[in-house]
């Protein structure tokens, strides 16, 4: 663990987003005043973060995608991921309870309103949970569409109020970045700074009660607690990011890029680090791609980005990716097929007891029962890769000293584990070959050392054939100078 | 002639359980045991399915809400003993995919020493590393947890717990699904800790090899059957008792219980 580098990352990030903040502002402009100009025009805008409007969009869109992703990381580790789905859609009844008490579009009424929804929702979820035989999953659908179906129902009933008409009421349901005031981005700020600080500070607490929620309260952790606080946290940041996602698609702000993380990373602390950073470029993203489409809602957008940025993950992501594996496992097979290549060079030498250090290509291509093209090929891809070197006029290859070493370990590893299977796992030496052709790609050195320990420093496989030690072309007599094959193995 | 000066009290015993009950969903799942583990002792808990093996210990730690009685560590109540207390949990409770190190999770155990705000220290590392090599995981240390076999995850746990450096030990079934040689690496150690003078609680549930394992039995169903010297308890009239018997009015009453609604304590 090592919590400092992340650390350093987000708070980086965090004071990237506040210098957008900082930047000289002018009055923001209203919503109607942006939509209008060509693509070319728009994406200028935005780029340059001229105008205050863009400035304000952009910065809310980052923060929220920072405070999303990293507890959504929490929601995914945990398995909790639909707890969020239920969450963000049970905050809308209070949206709409938020606009009609205050009778504006007043950030802090509906905040204060969403929040008290959606808590409500996780209450009702965890009291169907207690009372009832029914399991979370179907606690969760339950809550899920029949908070959403009254905040629906509301959502459509201010819209017939006067003051409601031209409210932006609507824009909750999917999400408007355009549509964040200086106060808005002032509540985002505060939310986001809040779930930053408390993964950093609380790390250690969070990753035990999500890892082993028993083994923390034995410690006398407040397992309940933490689990609330955290819950809280969420309620926070889901509403906090309503303007610009919209109640319908903010769940997968929490889920995509902490999943996209999941992906790419073994240890809590790092995927935290790649969710918040996931989180915030789908935000960006998301945001610039609506700027360009004149206002298309923001959070189609942004999790079209997220989703990308999953995508790319799955696919390329270092040990778990799809592409990757094929790649690796591409990587090894020709690795493989050199080895063997390399092997048989040594086979033809030893054959002819070490005399003359060259192996020409008909050789090779004899005793591969191959075509001379694919023992060139070969031949080619060992001078590619540094272990031999080729002498067009003899139409031979020669092994490099890095070359000879590997081709001695090879048939070493080879040799040993033969032995190995027929002396201490006693199976017939005509059923080992086929083994160590596989082993004895993989064989380390700790291993090597510890077979040799256990056969006692035998020189001699069951077939009765020398087991090479790491000087056995030097010691298998003197070396020709030549580099031509003997007579009547050359081409 | 000078009063004798009366003896200083003995010290309060590791575990003290004095008439606790759990319910689950209202049905009582342990009744009314008591308990008094002496210092320094290997403690078998061996008793059919579901005869409340892992809430008792469970309880103790106060993992599990205790619906009566008591529980003292010693001699003071839980809230204040947590420090003292090392857990083992089942292997299937927890993740195996969670992104963490088996580092990650040995250092887990110094987390109740570590005070709020703080981070594992240099020496909590050293701690967490030297109990990895006590139960022969060094190797692992910054391996991801998924992909070990099942002794192996048994061993990271059992690294947890030793990290804890607690004198209370309560394990739940740590030699369940595990292959030989770590079972006898296990043995090896908990003789080690009892020789150290801790005091060791082990869910067990293989009847022949609880005799040489432990130095007292704890025989339970439900309630507690017997309590005892392993030479004493680890009788044919006893363990029947515990699992022939099958104390069917017990568990009758208890559903009852449910059913009804009626107070338990």
């Amino acid at each position: 663990m090592k919590p400092r580098q992340p650390t350093a990352l987000l708070a980086f990030a965090l004071l990237v987003v506040f210098a957008v903040l900082l930047a000289p502002a002018a009055e923001a402009a209203k919503i109607g005043e942006l939509t209008g100009n060509s693509v070319r025009d728009q994406a200028l805008r935005f780029l340059t973060l001229r105008d205050p409007a863009v400035r304000y969009a952009l910065a809310g869109s980052m923060l929220l995608g920072i405070s999303c992703g990293l507890l959504g990381a929490f929601l995914v580790v945990r398995r909790l991921a639909l707890v969020g789905d239920a969450l963000s859609h049970a905050v809308l009844p209070g949206v709409a309870a938020g606009f009609l008490w205050s009778q504006t579009k007043d950030p802090f009424a509906i905040f204060v309103g969403a929040v008290i929804a959606g808590l409500l929702g996780t209450l009702v979820v965890e009291g169907i949970k207690q009372t009832t035989r029914l399991k979370e999953d179907a606690a969760l659908g339950l809550v899920l569409a029949g908070f959403y179906a009254v905040g629906i129902c509301m959502v459509t009933m201010i819209q017939r109020l006067p003051t409601g008409a031209k409210s932006g009421i609507d824009k909750f349901l999917f999400g408007q970045a355009a549509a964040i005031g200086p106060r808005d981005l002032q509540l985002m700020a505060v939310v986001a700074v809040l779930a930053t600080a408390t993964v950093l500070v609380f790390y250690k607490e969070l990753l035990v009660a999500s890892f082993d929620a028993a083994f923390a309260r034995s410690i006398g952790y407040p397992v309940r607690v933490i689990h609330y606080s955290l819950m809280l946290l969420l309620a926070f940041s889901v509403v906090s990011a309503l303007q610009a996602v919209g109640v319908v698609l903010v769940s997968a702000m929490l889920i995509t890029p902490a999943a996209a993380a999941y992906l790419l990373t073994d240890r809590m602390h790092r995927m935290l680090l790649y969710a918040a950073v996931i989180g915030l470029v789908s935000g960006a993203l998301g945001c610039f791609l609506s700027f360009l489409g004149s206002n298309l809602p923001t959070g189609p957008l942004m999790v079209l980005s997220g989703s990308a940025l999953f995508t790319a993950a799955f696919l390329f992501a270092s040990r778990h990716g799809v592409v990757t594996r094929w790649w690796n496992h591409r990587s090894s097979a020709s690795r493989v097929r050199r080895e063997n290549t390399l092997k048989t060079v040594y086979r033809i030498l030893e054959d002819r007891k070490f005399h003359g250090e060259g192996v020409s290509l008909r050789e090779l291509a004899e005793r591969r029962r191959e075509t001379i093209e694919d023992a060139n090929r070969q031949a080619r891809d060992l001078v590619r890769h540094g272990l031999a070197t080729f002498h067009p006029a003899d139409l031979c290859v020669l092994l490099t000293p890095v070359g000879r070493q590997r081709a001695i370990e090879l048939v070493r590893n080879h040799r040993l584990w033969e032995l190995y299977l027929t002396h201490a796992a006693h199976i017939p030496a005509d059923h080992v070959h086929e083994d160590a052709e596989r082993i004895e790609h993989v064989l380390g050195e700790d291993v090597v050392r510890e077979l040799e320990r256990r056969l006692n420093y035998a020189d001699t496989d069951p077939h009765g054939r020398p087991i090479p030690t790491p000087n056995a072309i030097q010691a298998a007599g003197p070396v020709e100078t030549t580099r031509r094959p003997p007579p009547g193995y050359g081409l | 002639m000078t009063p004798p000066t009366p003896a200083p009290p003995p010290p309060p015993p590791p575990l003290e359980i004095h008439d606790l009950t759990v319910t689950y969903h209202r049905r009582p799942v342990l009744w009314g045991v008591d308990l008094a583990v002496p210092a320094g002792k290997l403690v078998g808990i061996i008793g059919p399915n579901g005869a409340g093996k892992s809430t008792l210990i469970k309880a103790c730690m106060g993992v599990v809400p205790i619906a009566g009685g008591w529980v003292r560590i010693f001699g003071s109540p839980l809230s204040r003993a947590h420090r003292r207390v090392g857990y083992v949990p089942q292997r299937e409770s927890v993740d195996w995919d969670f992104p963490v190190s088996v580092m990650d999770v040995v250092l887990m155990g110094r987390y109740g020493k570590i005070g709020l705000f703080r981070r594992p220290s240099r020496a909590d590392r050293d701690i967490a590393r030297a109990c990895l090599e006590k139960v022969g995981m060094l190797p692992y240390a910054n391996r991801q947890i998924a992909n070990l076999s099942g002794g192996q995850q048994q061993r990271v746990f059992l690294a947890r717990a030793l990290a804890q450096e607690s004198d209370l030990y309560f394990m739940d079934e740590p030699f369940a699904g595990v292959d030989a040689a770590t079972e006898a690496a296990i043995v090896t150690l908990l003789h080690e800790l009892r020789d150290r003078g801790c005091t060791i609680l082990v869910v067990h549930h293989d009847l022949p090899t609880a005799r040489n394992y432990f130095d007292m039995l704890l025989l339970l169903n439900l309630r507690r059957v017997a309590f005892g010297p392993t030479d004493e308890v680890f009788t044919y009239e006893l363990l029947q008792k515990t699992y022939g018997g099958r104390l069917t009015i017990l568990s009758e009453v208890a559903e009852a219980v449910r059913q009804h609604g009626a107070p338990i304590p």
